[in-house]
């Protein structure tokens, strides 16, 4: 079963005031290094479709069709709090496994190395014609 | 299949294709039957072993695939199997001058500049290359069926715009030549570019990017511009052991450890700079080369030839005012006579648009202030200059970098 696992960053003031820019060098180590592991455990177990981060929130454009088609481009809006900032898919046994894999990206370290226990979006990717039943 | 059957069929891919593509009109499915017959010679050689004509065997296979798809379409057309048919024996033309090998007049066709970079890349790294649609797909880290398709609307485009099959002359081969050496060195650079360890590939694209130049240059072995650009591959290519760290982070060249780089490589880069630059006829990518061996050269970061640096992206700038060379050259003067006079350069060029959004304009612009002594606005401008890249080490290294010197401000 495939599933979308989703993170967000919070972009009001106070959220941004302890988000990763703010942490010592010691601390973004970490949280790359974990974010590396992560995903070469993912490849190792065969679960990994796919994993990317995303550019920052701020460089993030909202996009509508024109009158006659052509892209209209705007910032996004002010009152957007909340941007995806990452997401893995996962190609997994079930449901279970994919909070189970979730879990395991929310512990993802944060400043002085404690676990962020970030919420973590999952949702199941909509999959092919069921099997005929026998 | 062994390596050795591997690198005889990629060196005779083109030379086969441009035979086959001589002989019938059709470019599409003469590439069609060449990536077929090279499946088959890669299933059977091993097995039956190499033949005494390998390259024979190759057209003739693909000839015969050629003359079966032509048949088959006649039967789908009902009877206008005779003109069909015609199209896949047109004679070569007249004035075609037997060469030995076509590479070059494919490397210009698949060069074109009527196509898109990424057409032309894709295409050239099949065509010209050898490697296989599933290959040039892991190297881009798209899906095979998208590789695939980009390669046959490339296959189209060039069909529908007529465009000849043989090398040009005078002023379009100068222009096409351009463009040759663009794609080629886009391919380096992809290459480069991505990350170690992550990205496998069977075939590394920036080996693949320097044996494409190699093979052009052994072709026009007088271009200055193309040893040039060989030269600036196997410069860039010597450091690449000291550019990344375990874990894939960026180490920037005065942090480099040199006794990782490959002497040889730098050796022989500069032996083709020297010898491409004596003709006297220098364009850019002998300049980014010549800026490439000055800082291979120096046996660490402090005995860096900076005034060199600077005269030389002088004449880069002078010759192409492109705005990246700009921003090298405020970063050697500042290294050359202090960074508040590369701040001011830097100022100076706030006004060209195409800088002052860039994050590499904020990067460079924080490391100056970082040497100035002004911490505060340094870390401000890596921060910018983080949230702007779409390089995701490139990313990591910038915030590291602020973090380190904001804590190396307490």
């Amino acid at each position: 079963m495939k599933f979308i696992l989703m993170m967000n960053m919070k972009t009001d003031a106070e959220s941004m005031s302890k988000g990763i820019m703010t942490w010592p060098k010691e601390d973004i180590d970490r949280h790359i290094q974990f974010m590396m592991e992560l995903n070469k455990k993912l490849k190792g177990t065969g679960e990994l479709v796919g994993a990317e981060g995303l550019s920052w929130p701020d460089q993030a454009k909202l996009v509508r069709a024109g009158k006659d088609g052509t892209p209209v481009t705007d910032g996004v809006f002010p009152e957007t709090k909340e941007f995806l900032i990452g997401y893995w898919i996962v190609d997994v046994e079930s449901e279970e496994r994919a909070y189970e894999v979730a879990a395991m990206a929310s512990a993802a370290p944060g400043r002085g190395g404690e676990p962020l226990q970030m919420p973590i979006e999952v949702r199941q990717i909509m999959a092919g014609p069921p099997e005929e039943e026998l | 299949m062994g390596s050795g059957i591997e690198h005889l069929l990629r060196d005779l891919a083109p030379q086969v294709l441009g035979v086959m593509a001589r002989r019938h009109r059709d470019f599409a499915a003469a590439e069609d039957a060449v990536q077929e017959a090279l499946l088959a010679a890669s299933i059977q050689w091993p097995k039956d072993g190499v033949p005494g004509n390998p390259r024979g065997w190759l057209i003739q296979v693909a000839s015969r695939k050629v003359i079966d798809e032509a048949r088959s379409n006649a039967a789908r057309q009902r009877r206008e199997s005779e003109v069909a048919m015609e199209a896949g024996y047109v004679l070569p033309a007249a004035n075609s001058v037997p060469v030995d090998d076509d590479t070059l007049p494919l490397l210009f066709y698949c060069c074109h500049p009527s196509l898109t970079t990424s057409s032309a890349v894709a295409l050239t790294l099949r065509a010209v290359g050898g490697l296989t649609t599933a290959e040039i797909a892991k190297a881009f880290l798209v899906p095979e069926s998208t590789m695939a398709q980009r390669i046959s609307r490339a296959k189209q485009t060039i069909k529908e715009s007529g465009i000849p099959f043989r090398a040009p002359e005078g002023e379009e081969r100068e222009r096409n030549l351009r463009s040759v050496l663009h794609v080629l060195y886009l391919v380096f650079n992809e290459g480069y570019s991505a990350s170690q360890g992550e990205q496998f590939l069977r075939t590394d694209l920036a080996s693949e990017g320097i044996r494409l130049a190699r093979t052009l240059c052994r072709r026009i072995p007088a271009n200055p511009e193309a040893a040039g650009l060989l030269a600036l591959m196997l410069l860039t290519d010597a450091r690449k052991h000291a550019r990344m760290g375990s874990n894939g982070e960026i180490i920037p060249l005065d942090e480099q450890d040199r006794a990782l780089w490959d002497h040889d490589l730098i050796g022989e880069g500069i032996a083709l700079l020297s010898e491409a630059l004596r003709q006297g006829s220098v364009g850019p990518y002998q300049l980014q080369a010549a800026i490439a061996a000055v800082h291979d050269e120096a046996p660490d970061a402090k005995q860096t030839d900076w005034p060199q640096i600077v005269a030389l992206y002088e004449l880069l700038i002078k010759m192409t005012g492109n705005p990246m060379a700009r921003l090298n050259h405020a970063v050697a003067v500042a290294m050359d006579e202090g960074p508040e006079k590369g701040l001011r350069l830097l100022a100076s060029l706030e006004g060209d648009e195409r800088l002052s959004g860039h994050h590499r304009f904020h990067a460079v612009r924080a490391h100056l202030l970082e040497m100035a002594g002004d911490a505060e606005q340094a870390v401000i401008g890596y921060q910018t200059a983080a949230v702007r890249t779409g390089s995701l080490p490139e990313r990591n290294y910038l915030m590291r970098r602020a973090a380190r010197l904001r804590e190396a401000g307490r």
